[in-house]
């Protein structure tokens, strides 16, 4: 490479007019079609399944997908050992996921937010406290912990989506509260103030409006992980508990049968995958849209 | 000024580890009640009252809190159900395992990440960072254990080139350890990239070119050196997640260490032991964040003023 030609690599990275900003890239557009794909079918699952993804065929168990030999056209993704359809149980799977990730982010943040606000915006003695707790939930192994809970409460869906609800929060109140702290010492807030409003309505009314960039984004990037961890809950075998169809569990399922049938646990593996990337790829485009200075 | 930091972080640190004993003393009182869960169902209600006073549970809940930290401070959780071996002891013996396949992890995730971070930054919107990207994103998006049942499938069942579970020599160390350090890979890569993007866009990085000095120069001596200061906080968050993720990669390798020992544990209602690895962990992440932000200061001393303007 010539030398104008090496520098020219390194020249300031152009900023985008905020109308390209705006403009869904390639990645925004595959992630929202992925993501509408996972939910619609997880929606439609009843519906568009083949199969009762509990139905055991025991003389058609594990048989590969269509396109292998001895698959089954009415098979599309093969059976499992207990000749259960993949393909419908994965369909199923999905709900599960998506519910349980989506109710759990959904705690988190109210828990996360309520108390990033707190702490950002009264400081003092009230953000050294929460500030401390954040600490110390950092420093605990969450899947232990949730483990170590769901197993004493017992598994179940709303056990499972307390324990990760309430394990992960510490991500929103951190990102809430460093965005509180510059928001009120902006002039609305300090404008609003001095016309009489009180602290609790000055928080609702105009410092959390303002702070729901940072929140919507962290909320996509956590539904991503939310999925992962409750497959991971449901691999270890504390997840929700069976015969309701998990990604998680089917994967665990799978294990067992990893050198014969490699169907098994590999179909729900990329179902957790491509809903993971899509959710992540739209968190990363509502980033660079919303704000790109963000560090999540 | 650098001595009141680290003395104030010091206390700290100390308060966050009483946090986590309040937690983990907690674990074991959310199931109810401890005894119901070393007697047999059909124990006589003398004989669970008698152990009830054996073990101090009779005791106001804040007396048995104090008895617990003034034991979990000097390293004594109690004896494991299951084993009948001080907890500590067993803990003792995995650590080991697990401190290795961490170390080997992270240091993989490092090995790969900051080069391919660094170069894909340098080479923005070549081939090289298109692939970088694509493999940011599915290390992001591939759950641990999935890519654990995959490297088990390809390079022990289908190729053979490494065992698929146990720990027996270095060999054994590769698949767990590439399993464990994928996410933290995907995640050190995305930031080496965008901190060298950042560096590179500063003004000292346009003035040292305009002073002609050679590429080379600005881009290894001076852009690289600043871009690698916040990646030294990471390593400490990163490594918490790794112990973390350990819990999952042992299970799969049947490597054995302290995560394996824990689901175990769990598994066998052994609450001792349990709160003990959860303790343990929990100390050697607050200690090593210690060390971290305290070298971190030592490289970059702004940040002390900027945290005491707060």
């Amino acid at each position: 490479m010539t030398a104008p030609a090496a520098s020219s690599a390194i020249v300031l990275p152009a900023i985008p007019s905020a109308a390209a900003r705006r403009r869904p890239s390639f990645r925004a557009i595959f992630g929202i079609t992925v993501l509408l794909l996972m939910t619609g079918t997880a929606v439609l699952a009843p519906w568009i399944a083949p199969w009762d993804p509990g139905r055991q065929m025991l003389l058609k168990r594990l048989r590969p997908p269509a396109w292998q030999a001895r698959g089954m056209i009415e098979h599309p993704l093969g059976t499992d050992h207990l000749g259960r359809d993949i393909l419908s149980r994965i369909l199923y799977g999905g709900r599960i996921s998506l519910a349980v990730g989506v109710s759990s982010v959904m705690l988190s943040a109210c828990i996360g937010v309520t108390l990033g606000l707190l702490a950002g915006f009264f400081g003092g003695r009230a953000d050294a406290i929460i500030m401390r707790v954040v600490d110390v939930f950092l420093a605990i192994p969450y899947i232990l912990l949730a483990m170590g809970v769901v197993f004493a409460l017992g598994p179940s869906l709303l056990n499972v989506i307390l324990v990760m609800g309430l394990t992960r929060w510490v991500q929103f109140a951190r990102i809430v509260r460093a965005d509180v702290l510059s928001i009120r010492e902006r002039e609305f807030v300090s404008g609003a103030r001095a016309r009489g409003n009180r602290s609790l309505r000055l928080l609702l009314r105009h410092v959390l409006p303002n702070a729901l960039t940072p929140i919507i984004v962290v909320a996509t990037l956590e539904l991503a992980f939310m999925i992962i961890y409750e497959s991971a809950l449901s691999f270890l075998g504390l997840g929700v508990q069976p015969p309701t169809p998990t990604w998680g569990w089917m994967l665990s399922d799978g294990r067992n049968y990893i050198a014969i049938a490699w169907w098994l646990a590999t179909f729900p593996g990329l179902a957790i995958m491509l809903t993971v990337l899509a959710v992540n790829l739209l968190g990363d485009w509502l980033r660079d849209t919303l704000d790109p200075r963000l560090q999540v | 000024m650098m001595l009141s930091y680290v003395v104030r972080r010091l206390l700290q640190s100390l308060l966050v580890l009483l946090g986590v004993s309040v937690i983990v003393f907690g674990l074991l009182h959310l199931t109810g009640d401890p005894t119901r869960l070393l007697l047999p169902l059909e124990a006589r209600e003398e004989d669970v009252q008698q152990l009830r006073a054996l073990l101090g549970l009779d005791a106001p809940l804040w007396v048995q809190y104090l008895r617990f930290l003034s034991r979990a401070v000097r390293g004594d959780f109690g004896l494991s159900f299951k084993h009948q071996v001080p907890a500590v002891t067993l803990i003792a013996q995995t650590l080991p395992a697990t401190l290795q396949l961490t170390a080997a992890g992270l240091g993989l995730a490092l090995v790969v990440a900051i080069p391919a971070g660094i170069l894909a930054a340098l080479r923005r919107n070549s081939l090289l960072d298109a692939i970088c990207s694509v493999g940011v994103l599915m290390g992001q998006a591939m759950p641990v254990y999935w890519l654990g049942l995959l490297l088990i499938l390809v390079f022990a069942v289908g190729l053979g080139w490494f065992p698929a579970a146990g720990r027996d020599g270095l060999a054994s160390l590769v698949l767990p350890a590439t399993c464990l350090g994928a996410f933290s890979m995907a995640r050190i890569a995305r930031m080496a990239r965008s901190g060298m993007l950042e560096v590179l866009a500063q003004d000292y990085v346009r003035t040292a070119r305009a002073a002609g000095l050679r590429a080379f120069v600005v881009t290894y001596k001076y852009a690289l050196k600043n871009a690698a200061i916040p990646l030294v906080t990471i390593i400490g968050l990163e490594f918490g997640i790794l112990l973390g993720g350990a819990v999952i990669t042992e299970t799969i390798f049947a490597w054995p260490g302290v995560g394996r020992l824990a689901v175990d544990a769990i598994f066998s209602r052994d609450y001792p032991l349990v709160q003990a690895i959860v303790a343990v962990l929990a100390t050697l992440f607050v200690l090593i964040n210690l060390l971290v932000d305290l070298i971190y200061t030592h490289l970059d001393p702004r940040i002390v003023y900027v945290r005491q303007a707060r």
